[in-house]
């Protein structure tokens, strides 16, 4: 007799069951501050368009209490999302020299290598 | 050898009986070098005849024990005793249909595997006397891990995208695509990809990667389905933005 039972996955509660899913969840919730990030540098380049008295108003709304606590919180998880998919680039972009694949950590670390001289270049720019 | 007791909760369905599964427990003296299907096999050899299950090569080759045990998709031939407390539970492969206790349906899988053509689809025809295909070992190398897929199933159950979505082809048989596509003897690609790079294909995967952490082969199916990702976004490309380059 042929009456196969099928079980569902919860559609709002799956990402609860495994600890896995939980962190993959973090990975994907942790973009949504990088899209409010890019919310306000369109905001601050609108009120640079509306003059220098704006655009100063809008500086120090971002040294308010508030907008350093936005952007800590914004720092924090683009590093946990850019760290988490540098961590998987070897599965997405193997590379082969000769014979051999190149380790794993060496892409990852060409990545953090990359990001680090980027960061560095940015800061003396700002400075 | 050290003996320990354990009670082994399994989910039963009868589909003749049940009109849903429920679990059953069983006091099972287990040694500690044993593995969860040989406390089924005793269930099964000294306390209830009628319970279900697939087992065949007790070594990880078959990929027929499949099973969901404390919630972990394994192997039950390479779930260790001794890395459990004394109550375990076993359930299904989830995300499968339940055909009677711990058996699942697998005609989705096998559909959908059949579907991406796994198999060499050479190039040119080539008559026997020509010999063999060549293959250098950094061309072997480039495809070897995914050959090691024993469809086992356990990514399909640890993959909530395929959960939620079951249309998606899911990680082995795009997996086995990608294989083939890699190989150097193949030129089926363009046939494989109509299917995988489909709506219900690679485009469904967003890489939770639970996939490659239960695998019990490493062969690493979210890397591949990353791959494949990548390698369709640059056919697109071509095909919008360099349409000349179109065969």
């Amino acid at each position: 007799m042929n009456k196969p039972y099928v079980r569902s996955l919860s559609k709002t509660g799956w990402f609860l069951t495994q600890p896995r899913y939980k962190r993959y969840m973090a990975r994907e919730v942790t973009c949504l501050f990088i899209f409010a990030y890019t919310f306000l540098l369109i905001w601050g380049l609108k009120r640079l368009a509306e003059g220098p008295d704006a655009f100063q108003g809008f500086l120090n709304a971002l040294h308010s209490p508030l907008g350093v606590l936005f952007n800590l919180a914004v720092l924090i998880a683009a590093v946990y999302h850019s760290t988490s998919w540098f961590n998987v680039t070897p599965q997405a972009m193997p590379i082969m020299r000769g014979e051999e694949f190149v380790p794993g950590n060496i892409i990852v670390g060409a990545h953090y290598a990359v990001w680090a001289v980027v960061s560095l270049i940015v800061l003396i720019l700002g400075v | 050898m050290s003996e320990r007791q354990i009670q082994l909760e399994v989910l039963r369905y009868n589909p003749e009986t049940d009109s849903e599964p429920r679990y059953q427990s069983y006091s099972v003296p287990c040694l500690n070098e044993w593995v969860v299907l040989d406390a089924l096999n005793y269930v099964k050899d000294n306390l209830d005849p009628t319970l279900s299950y697939r087992w065949s090569c007790h070594m990880a080759v078959c990929g027929s024990c499949g099973m969901m045990i404390n919630g972990e998709p394994k192997l039950a031939c390479k779930a260790f005793i001794h890395e459990y407390t004394d109550q375990i539970r076993v359930d299904p492969l989830a995300n499968f249909p339940i055909e009677r206790d711990l058996v699942t349906s697998v005609e989705d899988f096998i559909t959908k595997l059949a579907s991406v053509k796994p198999y060499l689809i050479p190039k040119s025809d080539q008559p026997v006397s020509a010999g063999e295909f060549k293959q250098t070992p950094a061309e072997l190398k480039k495809f070897k891990q995914y050959t090691l897929c024993i469809n086992c199933m356990l990514c399909y159950a640890a993959c909530p995208q395929y959960g939620l979505v079951p249309e998606f082809l899911g990680p082995a048989a795009i997996s086995m695509a990608h294989r083939y596509n890699q190989d150097s003897r193949d030129g089926g690609r363009d046939e494989r990809q109509e299917v995988i790079a489909s709506d219900e294909g690679v485009w469904e995967c967003s890489f939770v990667g639970a996939c490659s952490e239960v695998c019990p082969k490493h062969v690493d199916p979210a890397g591949a389905l990353q791959q494949v990702k990548v390698a369709s976004t640059i056919d697109w490309y071509k095909e919008h933005l360099m349409p000349w380059m179109k065969k």
